[in-house]
């Protein structure tokens, strides 16, 4: 197990040079312009001057190698030093973002938390709500219950977030008040009652994610729990006089779980990656935000250094899925 | 025109209104006050952005030495008076102008204001390497001299009757040497704490800056005007989009200022009618235009000669076509549709200063089927079989194209529908505004190129001058290879007349004759139907009817009076 891990590990290493090569490549041959998005009273010789300030004037492959240098190097010691304290943090350039003329690490450390708690919420409680329905359909299929969670998880899978979050933004804020319709990012948890306010601006956002996610999770987790409960096993289980919850939530569950476990793990990069459309509409300055907005204004250090993390987060997470498949079955192992 | 006279009015009695609460008003006696920007604030530092969201949010914290207030008229603001040819702050012979500083102005620092400053940042934004995005307000200045601690001289290179562009208006700030010294040319990015926070004489200080997240600012304790800024602390937050920031005025109530809100006009109707926020409106010089191309952008044409002078268009040469096609266009109908109330239907390339804006072309706001119809006739386009004209086995068909944008696909739907019924065939294209609005000259996409027959986008000038945005339609100013396809001169007009009237108007230095001058090369550009003028666009904001003292402004950044914004009690 082991030594399978090492060497898919290995493999990775390839494999993210390779994407950070096509992703690099990929947004300097894409057509937009930096400047293109200033207004039309800055003249053309000034925005020339602006594009060679910004670095474009040198050679594609130099400017890639100085990328990869500082996003593997430069911005994770940086980062650290930040968070720790410690005198790690090398000197020299650093990925300047186009937009705010700063360092892309400084600007990801901002925007990390708030993706971790929103999104990261929202996937959390989605997957507590989803896997008792999962459970409970399977058992009682064709129930009023199961009819009642299938309804509602096609629902909640087939209509899109941007528009339950205005729904929720008209019912919840602008009519019943109940809860602000932006987030305030600079808030400070210090007491009972800003505790309470962050629950209070968190709260819509995480239901959109959370109903969404649990769409998803609860018909896979209903289809495993199917599949496992016509298994010869839960017969056997069942004629040794086992008790009910005994056979569905030691053996059946168990079982089922093998499959969903993987589809969470793979499912994780995409709590990093941020719901771009939700932060959008509810103020949320994560990270999804801060890419949409970098693409719309052609700000490639910031896009490159994202999606590249993302493919780094991607590639990992499929690892660890593999993995943990191995361990949770042992009929699957790699050796 | 009556728009904005009522709005100016509302503006006028929103200040005066309240006088006698104005008397126990004190620096920070009314709290916070909240402002969304939808595209957050990147930096503070406007020298090295350029976007007007960054111009506006710097302008509570840097200031230049004068600036236009709401009507367009130059303002003292760092200065106690606008140096002039009559008090001899300009020179006589039109090279030189003299600023005083108002004694005793103090950063936020508390360190004194003095001449070095205003020399220094001349000399920030004109370094090569620094990319500076204000760099052409400094164009044509041979030096900028400190003549005593108190006193600035700008030489210019050559006569210049409009001094005012150095140090006037929110893109042209004064930032502080002490802060800035070490951070010259291709340093400039790395001092990223001072581009996050610059020291700054304006009402408020920055205490927070996150980038494209939001600022914190609170009152400046060093700010000339003792009792002010009356909100003690901003809350600038930034993201989200123009329909949310625009509920949060409207509907919610959690907002006290919502900036540039481009709605559906219905949107803005609905939400107005929350009765919890008011829409601020003011036209300046925007303007919505479709561009007619003079020269042959065919694809059959070798490269490097597609789109230049040598060919011209085979259709749109002939000004019977191009007044066919205006005539054609029902602006009325657009504006309605586009814009509401935030815009008007117009024929004028200059639409603003109003005195600029020429009375002569009132014409074309009528749709007049007929007479393009006449006029194609007359011109030799017969309608084929298909109700497509024909001239000489060509067909009228023509290349459309735009940026993506809901608004401007509504527009081109439209008017390919009038062009539809005079016999013009129209094709519509829409390119991704960041390649549309580009200057890479590798790309056949962008506005400069204009590979096509038509295209349409907005365009505005700086300040109230349009001299320089006169200059660009003159001859040899278009974009071609040999300029890497840089220029303004968007439609390749050549007109040597034109040429001539602009050198006079960059000579005049009396007033009411560059007013006359103005007009007339409006008039001359737009009745040789050389570009289509459609739609003169406001400046569209929202505030919270609890914040009074708010006055918007055009000419300057919107938020140029912020200290004197104030809570209105219940």
């Amino acid at each position: 197990m082991l030594s399978y891990t090492l060497r898919r590990l290995a493999f990775a290493v390839p494999t993210v040079l390779i994407i950070s090569l096509i992703v690099f490549l990929m947004l300097d041959m894409a057509p937009g312009d930096p400047t293109g998005s200033l207004p039309l009273t800055i003249p053309l010789e000034v925005r020339e001057q602006i594009r060679q300030s910004l670095g474009l004037g040198e050679p594609v492959f130099v400017r890639y190698f100085k990328w990869l240098q500082m996003t593997v190097i430069t911005e994770p010691l940086h980062i650290l030093a930040g968070l720790t304290g410690w005198d790690i943090a090398p000197g020299g350039p650093r990925i300047l973002s186009w937009q705010t003329r700063s360092p892309v690490g400084d600007i990801l450390v901002q925007r990390v938390p708030q993706t971790l708690w929103v999104v990261g919420l929202g996937y959390l409680f989605g997957i507590l709500i989803a896997l008792p329905i999962g459970v409970i359909s399977a058992y009682r299929q064709y129930s009023w219950f199961d009819q009642v969670g299938t309804f509602v998880s096609m629902v909640g899978f087939s209509v899109p977030t941007f528009f339950t979050g205005i729904v929720f933004i008209l019912l919840f804020s602008v009519t019943l008040g109940w809860f602000p319709s932006m987030y305030d990012t600079t808030h400070v948890v210090r007491d009972w009652n800003s505790f309470l306010f962050q629950a209070k601006q968190i709260a819509m956002p995480v239901a959109v994610l959370a109903l969404y996610n649990a769409s998803q999770i609860s018909r896979f987790m209903r289809a495993s729990m199917l599949d496992n409960l016509n298994q010869d096993y839960v017969r056997t289980a069942r004629s040794k006089g086992m008790g009910e919850q005994t056979v569905v939530l030691v053996h059946v569950l168990r079982n089922s779980m093998i499959p969903v476990v993987t589809v969470i793990a793979i499912g994780i990069p995409t709590v990093f990656t941020g719901a771009i459309i939700t932060e959008q509409i509810f103020r949320v300055n994560g990270l999804g935000d801060a890419l949409i907005r970098a693409i719309y204004v052609s700000d490639w250090p910031m896009v490159q250094t994202i999606t590249f993390i993302f493919a780094i987060l991607i590639v990992l997470f499929n690892l660890i899925a593999d993995v943990l498949y191995g361990i949770l079955d042992p009929r699957i192992r790699y050796d | 025109m009556t728009t904005r006279t009522v709005l100016l009015g509302t503006a006028a009695a929103l200040v005066l209104a309240p006088a006698s609460a104005m008397a126990e008003r004190e620096r920070g006696s009314s709290g916070h006050l909240n402002i969304i920007y939808w595209q957050a604030v990147s930096t503070m530092n406007p020298y090295l952005s350029g976007g007007t969201k960054e111009m506006n949010a710097a302008s509570v914290v840097l200031e230049p030495l004068a600036r236009f207030d709401n009507l367009g008229e130059l303002t003292p603001w760092l200065v106690d008076e606008i140096p002039t040819l009559e008090n001899g702050g300009v020179a006589e012979d039109l090279k030189s102008i003299t600023w005083k500083l108002t004694e005793g102005l103090l950063w936020s620092d508390g360190t004194p204001v003095t001449s070095a400053d205003v020399v220094f940042s001349y000399e920030y934004c004109t370094h090569p390497e620094g990319g500076c995005s204000y760099r052409d307000r400094y164009a044509g200045i041979e030096q900028v001299e400190a003549v005593d601690d108190l006193t600035v001289t700008v030489h210019f290179e050559d006569v210049t009757p409009n001094p005012y562009l150095p140090f006037v208006g929110a893109g042209s700030v004064i930032i502080q040497r002490a802060q800035f010294q070490d951070c010259l040319g291709a340093r400039a990015p790395e001092c990223t704490d001072a581009n996050f926070a610059p020291i700054g004489t304006g009402p408020y200080v920055v205490s927070n800056f996150r980038p494209n997240d939001v600022i914190e600012f609170v009152a400046n304790e060093n700010y000339r005007v003792p009792t002010q800024p009356y909100f003690e602390t901003v809350t600038w937050a930034g993201g989200g989009d123009a329909m949310g920031a625009a509920r949060a005025v409207f509907q919610t109530g959690e907002m006290d200022y919502a900036w540039n809100l481009q709605l559906a006009p219905e949107v803005i109707e609905q939400m107005e009618a929350g009765g919890r926020g008011e829409l601020l409106v003011d036209f300046g010089p925007l303007m919505e235009r479709i561009e007619l191309n003079f020269t042959d952008p065919s694809p059959d044409l070798p490269d490097g000669e597609r789109g230049t002078r040598e060919h011209p268009h085979p259709i749109l040469s002939d000004i019977r076509v191009r007044e066919a096609l205006s005539r054609a266009i029902d602006r009325e109908l657009l504006t309605e549709i586009g814009f509401g109330p935030m815009g008007m239907a117009t024929c004028n390339f200059i639409v603003a200063p109003p005195a600029m804006a020429s009375p002569n072309n009132d014409n074309c706001l009528v749709q007049d089927i007929d007479r393009a119809n006449e006029l194609l006739d007359e011109a030799g386009w017969e309608r084929g079989a298909d109700g497509i004209r024909v001239k000489d086995g060509q067909r009228l068909e023509l290349l459309f194209q735009t940026s993506t944008n809901a608004v401007r696909q509504d527009f081109q739907a439209l008017i390919q529908a009038d062009w539809r019924e005079i016999g013009v065939d129209t094709r519509l294209r829409n390119i991704d505004a960041g390649v549309f609005f580009g200057s890479d000259p590798g790309s056949n996409d962008t506005y400069l190129k204009f590979f096509a027959d038509a295209q349409m986008y907005a365009s505005l000038f700086e300040g109230t001058d349009p001299t320089p945005h006169l200059e660009q339609r003159r001859c040899g100013r278009e974009p071609q290879p040999s300029t890497q396809w840089q220029g303004q001169n968007i439609n390749r007009y050549c007109n040597p007349e034109y040429d001539e009237l602009w050198a006079e108007l960059n000579r005049e230095a009396d007033p009411d004759r560059r007013q006359e001058l103005v007009i007339a090369l409006n008039d001359m550009f737009v009745q040789d139907y050389a570009h289509l003028p459609l739609v003169a666009r406001g400046r569209v904001s929202a505030a919270s009817t609890t914040v009074g003292g708010i006055v918007m402004n055009v000419w300057d950044s919107e938020h140029w009076n912020q200290a004197e914004w104030y809570r209105i009690e219940e």
